[in-house]
């Protein structure tokens, strides 16, 4: 008798289980057959009235009617959390080709990531990093850098001058000076900096702008040497596949001297507008420091050799993001920030 | 300099190799090819033609009809030249060829091509040319018409290559010359580097000793009373002269330099200059009074009229060139009227001289003339090359007949220029460009450039034209230039002691650009020099320290005249730039020096002071300025609290929105929103303007990048919030200094959640609302000791006149 009713209970949930449409339902379900008061409950109430050698058979398939209810329950349970979730993933759908919300954030300026580029290269072959004035002494600025008073080069820079001997420095090899003197050998830096020159503002001119300058100093440094740091620092700024090449040149403070150029990183050399048809770009000067110039800062020649070269900022951030005026660099337009 | 190639050639004849290839070995060996164009370039099938018969146009009243003997045929030619006449040899292209210029003057990239066609109906099969038609200009072909065909010399073969005759199969090579090389402002110092760069034989020209047997010293005596800037004089006469067009072919090269032929006397001394790279001048001997020339300076305040005319001012650096009683020239720079050569010319004075280089620079920039020969000079010529100019110039004269020349030369000078000798030092050398050349080829190299081994000595020996040449270094620079820097091999410094580093400074600025560009701020390059009228634009009073700043003696004009002493400038301006090109919310920050002398004029080098300056318009207002500030200098590892002191009294800032900003009890900058009068002046008078400023040598003094880990607290935290009522004049980081001051070690942090002015609240009063934060780190607080803590700042806080509202 209690079988049957076990059985017709159990019929009965799984019926009521499978017919529910939702977690409430289920619920009702759950306390109807499984609750304090519930069916499937009362038929274990009503064990005490099954005789001792029966109880232990029918306790187990009470049981047994519970867990396949119980299962039951789970089972519906899940599949309708399932089915809600998925309705809810449904309605909460978006357009994700809307405009995306981006918190404004400022630009560096080109000079600055041209800079910050050439620092990396340079750092990571060893060099320091430092600094020299922008208003220099005279001594600094040409003589020490073996360029005497009266020497053409002296005119030819365009000097602005703020009395005879202090001056806006026209290049940044004085720090070479600077670093020599302080007699801490061997060196191995570079110096960027800003640098003035009294030339009228036009697309390819500025009475200010930049450059970085490189010094190495130790014993058996070589011309060699000069080439392999170079070339190694072109092909890290301007790709791997890039070619150079050094021609003679002439500065004052270098001997000998060259101008470094590059096969143009726009048409790999085969000539185009961007390298006026050469297929080159002049990129840097450079050269072995003159052994006047290492004596006069109390470096002896005879035993210790170097070479520097100094690079225009502005050419290569020019070069590098095809800015085609100078100008824009110094006017801070955001339309053209905004672009780096 | 530009010189054709068929000049060069005339040095090293056995020179033979393409206009490229030409170019690239001389810019390998160091004589950079800036450029290179071909004279004939669009000149196609163009003959020397004899116009036989000209008929008048049936039916155009300004054409005419030309039968044209071209070689192998006659043929008819329709023109609207006026300058023709039977019997004119002229340029003829035929058809299908081409010429340079079109007939408005333009020099189109593909030249114009020419066929055979009717010219209001009568059939013309080709053009005559005129000498733009050609490429050319009457600036250098002076015998041109102004509108017309160019006429050829009588001795043109009809039929031949026109372009050939005239000399226009040639290229013309355009070279940078470096400063140092002075020899090579010269066709011949660039054929010495040719027949070096090629490794090939160089010719000499051919010299001969020039002069009757009549003496100089009878015609002429010279003397050089300054002689720190005349190192030499060489003069010698001519007479009986003839003045006459030079011979073609020295037309010919003068017009592929770029210089107008005048004739034969001028011709000579311009050809001399470019061929030997030694300015020359020729005065009419009849006005040079006393048959004497002295070398001296002029007197302040001389006037002396030169042979273009103009009156030029002199001053006492400037050297003259005088006769017995009077100036006839500015050395180096330019003749005088007064004794300067005309057509009927009969005795000629030649002078070739050697001034100071420095001193004819600064002369002519003074007396504001700066000619050919004065921008040779300048550079500083080698005294040796004066008598072998000379001695050539006088040849030429014979050569081309133009007059007799007198025998001997007055010559002179104190003492010349020796051979310069250097130790030879093959090994160094080596080591010194890390390359392995033998001692033999090192020599070889050196000997296309003249400079001689001397075994005996084992010195090299530089010809004097190489002043450039004066130690070891320069000596390997030879090497090297005609070893190949390209087969220098490349190898790197062996240095295990350097290591890399960005120094403390530079990391403290790329720390600022990169919480600037975290709050939306783009970096700006302002420039360092900026007009006066800045004090003015940001309402400085006349005493203020900022106005004394460093003048450049020299500026490029008042509004780049003076070195900043506060960075403002340049951020507002570009703020302008961008208000006014209509940009929306701009942000800008620059990190640039300012310049703050010690005392004016200047005597130390001044102290250059990094500011990172901050502006912008737009979203946002003070308050957002000051989180990119304290942003800043949280990352910075300055994680006190800056205090914002708003007596800061700066003019050009809102009276009442601006502080300065101090750290640790000193002042790092300032804050605050532009002066609407400022702004104003600024040209941007409807923005609201935001700026702030760091000295960043304070900056960089008391940023930490060394970070300690102190532990997550363990024990829980004690939240209080209080509702006060503040006196309005009492400002909220006195509050804030109050609970930090009384709360105690226990205190963990105090914010601002709510400030309200208005109803419910009496007028004089503002109602704040703070949240504060108790933590123990040992232990859990108790009740009683939290409470302790807010009866002490309430009490602090109650001194205050602020009370606790209910």
């Amino acid at each position: 008798m209690i079988m049957e009713n076990l059985q017709s209970i159990q019929e009965k949930a799984l019926k009521q289980i499978e017919e529910a449409g939702a977690l409430d339902a289920l619920n009702e379900v759950r306390v109807a057959i499984l609750g304090k008061k519930g069916e499937l409950t009362s038929v274990l109430k009503s064990m005490k009235d099954v005789s001792a050698e029966e109880r232990p058979k029918i306790g187990a398939m009470v049981n047994e009617a519970r867990d396949q209810i119980e299962k039951a329950l789970e089972e519906a349970k899940q599949k309708m959390e399932a089915a809600a979730l998925n309705e809810r993933l449904k309605r909460e759908k978006i357009d994700v080709t809307l405009p995306a919300s981006k918190e404004p954030k400022g630009h560096r300026h080109p000079n600055t990531i041209a800079l910050e580029e050439l620092e990396r290269i340079f750092i990571g072959m060893g060099y320091e990093v430092v600094e020299g004035p922008e208003i220099e002494k005279d001594y600094y600025n040409f003589e020490a850098l073996n360029i005497p008073e009266g020497h053409p080069a002296k005119d030819e820079q365009d000097t602005f001058y703020i009395n005879g001997d202090i001056l806006l420095r026209t290049q940044t090899s004085g720090t070479q000076v600077h670093e020599m003197e302080k007699g801490r050998l061997p060196i191995k830096m570079i110096s960027p900096g800003r640098v003035f020159r009294a030339d009228e503002v036009d697309a390819t001119h500025s009475p200010s702008f930049h450059q970085v300058e490189g010094l190495v100093i130790d014993k058996n440094i070589s011309f060699s040497d000069l080439k392999g740091t170079l070339v190694e620092f072109a092909r890290k700024l301007f790709g791997e596949d890039t070619k150079v090449k050094f021609r003679p040149h002439h500065f004052p403070f270098t001997e000998p001297s060259a101008e470094m150029d590059v096969s143009c990183f726009k048409c790999k050399g085969k000539g185009c507008r961007f390298c006026k048809g050469e297929g080159w770009i002049e990129i840097l000067g450079c050269g072995m420091v003159h052994p006047h110039v290492l004596e006069m800062s109390g470096v002896d020649p005879h035993e210790y050799t170097g070479f520097a070269f100094g690079v225009g900022l502005e050419r290569i951030a020019l070069l590098k993001y095809e800015i085609d005026d100078m100008r824009l660099l110094y006017e801070n337009d955001i339309r053209f920030l905004n672009q780096f | 300099m530009e010189t054709p190639l068929s000049w060069i050639k005339a040095f090293v004849p056995d020179l033979n190799c393409t206009d490229s290839e030409f170019a690239d070995a001389m810019t390998l060996s160091g004589t950079k090819v800036e450029g290179y164009r071909r004279l004939d370039k669009n000149l196609e099938n163009i003959v020397v033609g004899k116009i036989l018969k000209i008929e008048k146009h049936p039916d155009a009243d300004k054409l005419i009809v030309c039968q044209v003997d071209v070689g192998e045929k006659t043929t008819q030619i329709v023109t609207g030249a006026p300058n023709v006449k039977e019997g004119d040899l002229v340029p003829v292209v035929l058809d299908g060829g081409k010429v340079a210029g079109d007939h408005d003057g333009g020099n189109p990239e593909n030249g114009v091509k020419i066929k055979a066609g009717k010219l209001r109906g009568i059939e013309s099969n080709g053009m005559m040319c005129s000498i733009e038609e050609l490429g050319s200009t009457r600036d250098i072909y002076p015998e041109a018409p102004e509108y017309g065909i160019y006429i050829l010399p009588p001795d043109a073969p009809v039929g031949s290559d026109a372009i050939a005759f005239m000399g226009l199969d040639d290229t013309v090579f355009e070279y940078e010359i470096t400063s140092n090389r002075v020899d090579c402002y010269s066709v011949m110092g660039i054929a010495r580097e040719a027949a070096a760069t090629f490794n090939l034989p160089f010719k000499y020209p051919d010299v001969k000793e020039a002069g009757n047997d009549e003496k100089t010293e009878d015609y002429i005596s010279v003397e050089i009373k300054d002689r720190d800037l005349c190192s030499r004089y060489v003069a010698r006469v001519v007479k009986d002269v003839k003045i006459g067009p030079s011979p073609d072919w020295m037309k010919k090269r003068l017009r592929a330099s770029g210089i107008r032929p005048i004739n034969n006397l001028v011709d000579i001394t311009n050809y001399v200059m470019l061929e030997y790279g030694q300015p020359m001048h020729a005065f009419d001997y009849s006005t040079i009074a006393d048959k004497k020339i002295i070398v001296k300076r002029a007197k302040d305040g001389d006037i002396f009229t030169t042979l273009d005319g103009v009156e030029r001012k002199l001053d006492s650096e400037v050297l003259m060139i005088c006769d017995g009683q009077k100036e006839v020239g500015i050395a180096g720079i330019m003749g005088g009227e007064n004794s300067m050569i005309t057509e009927d010319v009969k005795t000629v004075l030649f002078e070739a001289a050697t001034f100071n280089g420095t001193n004819i620079r600064k002369s002519a920039r003074r007396v504001g003339l700066r000619t050919d020969a004065s921008g040779i000079f300048e550079k500083g010529l080698d005294a040796n090359n004066a008598l072998a100019a000379m001695q050539r110039a006088c040849s030429l004269v014979e050569e081309l007949g133009c007059g007799v020349v007198i025998g001997g030369k007055v010559d002179v000078y104190d003492s010349l220029p020796e051979p310069k000798r250097i130790p030879f030092e093959p090994d160094r050398i080596n080591s010194y460009l890390g390359t392995d050349i033998s001692r033999e080829d090192m020599i070889s190299y050196l000997k296309r450039v003249e400079v001689e081994y001397d075994a005996s000595s084992k010195e090299l020996v530089c010809p004097t034209f190489r002043q450039d040449l004066l130690g070891f270094a320069d000596t390997s620079e030879e090497v090297a230039r005609f070893f190949g820097y390209d087969k220098i091999p490349v190898t790197f410094p062996d240095d295990p002691e350097c290591v890399g580093s960005l120094p403390f400074k530079l990391r403290v600025e790329e720390l600022a650009r990169n919480v600037a560009e975290s709050f939306g701020f783009s970096q700006g390059f302002c420039y360092s020099f900026e007009s006066p009228a800045v004090f003015d634009k940001l309402m400085l009073p006349a005493d203020a320290p900022e106005r004394k700043a460093i003048t450049i003696s020299n500026p490029l004009g008042v509004d780049f005249s003076i070195m900043r002493t506060l960075s403002l400038n340049g951020i507002l301006t570009s703020l302008s730039t961008n208000f006014n090109r209509k940009n929306k919310d701009v942000r800008l920050y620059e990190l640039g020096n300012i310049y703050i002398p010690e005392s004016l004029p200047l005597e130390k080098l001044p102290d250059e002071r990094m500011q990172l300056t901050f502006g912008f318009y737009g979203e946002g207002d003070f308050y957002t300025m000051k989180g990119v500030i304290e942003e800043f200098l949280l990352k910075a590892g300055m994680n006190k609290r800056p205090h914002y002191d708003p007596e800061s009294g700066r003019p050009y800032l809102h009276p009442g929105r601006q502080a300065d900003i101090i750290y640790e009890n000193e002042k790092i900058g300032f804050i605050g929103q532009v002066h609407p009068l400022t702004c104003k002046a600024y040209d941007m008078a409807k923005a609201e303007v935001y700026v702030a400023v760091l000295d960043m040598p304070k900056i960089t003094q008391k940023a930490v990048f060394d970070r300690k880990y102190s532990g997550i607290a363990k024990f829980p935290a004690v939240s209080r919030d209080i509702s006060i009522l503040v006196p309005k004049e009492v400002l909220e980081g006195s509050i804030e200094d109050m609970i930090i001051q009384r709360g105690g070690k226990i205190l963990e942090s105090c914010t601002l959640f709510d400030i309200y002015e208005g109803d419910q609240i009496v007028t004089s009063h503002k109602s704040m609302a703070f949240n504060i934060v108790f933590r123990n780190r040992e232990k859990t607080l108790s009740d009683d000791e939290v409470n302790a803590a807010m009866k002490k700042i309430l009490n602090g806080l109650s001194s205050m006149g602020i009370e606790l509202r209910s």
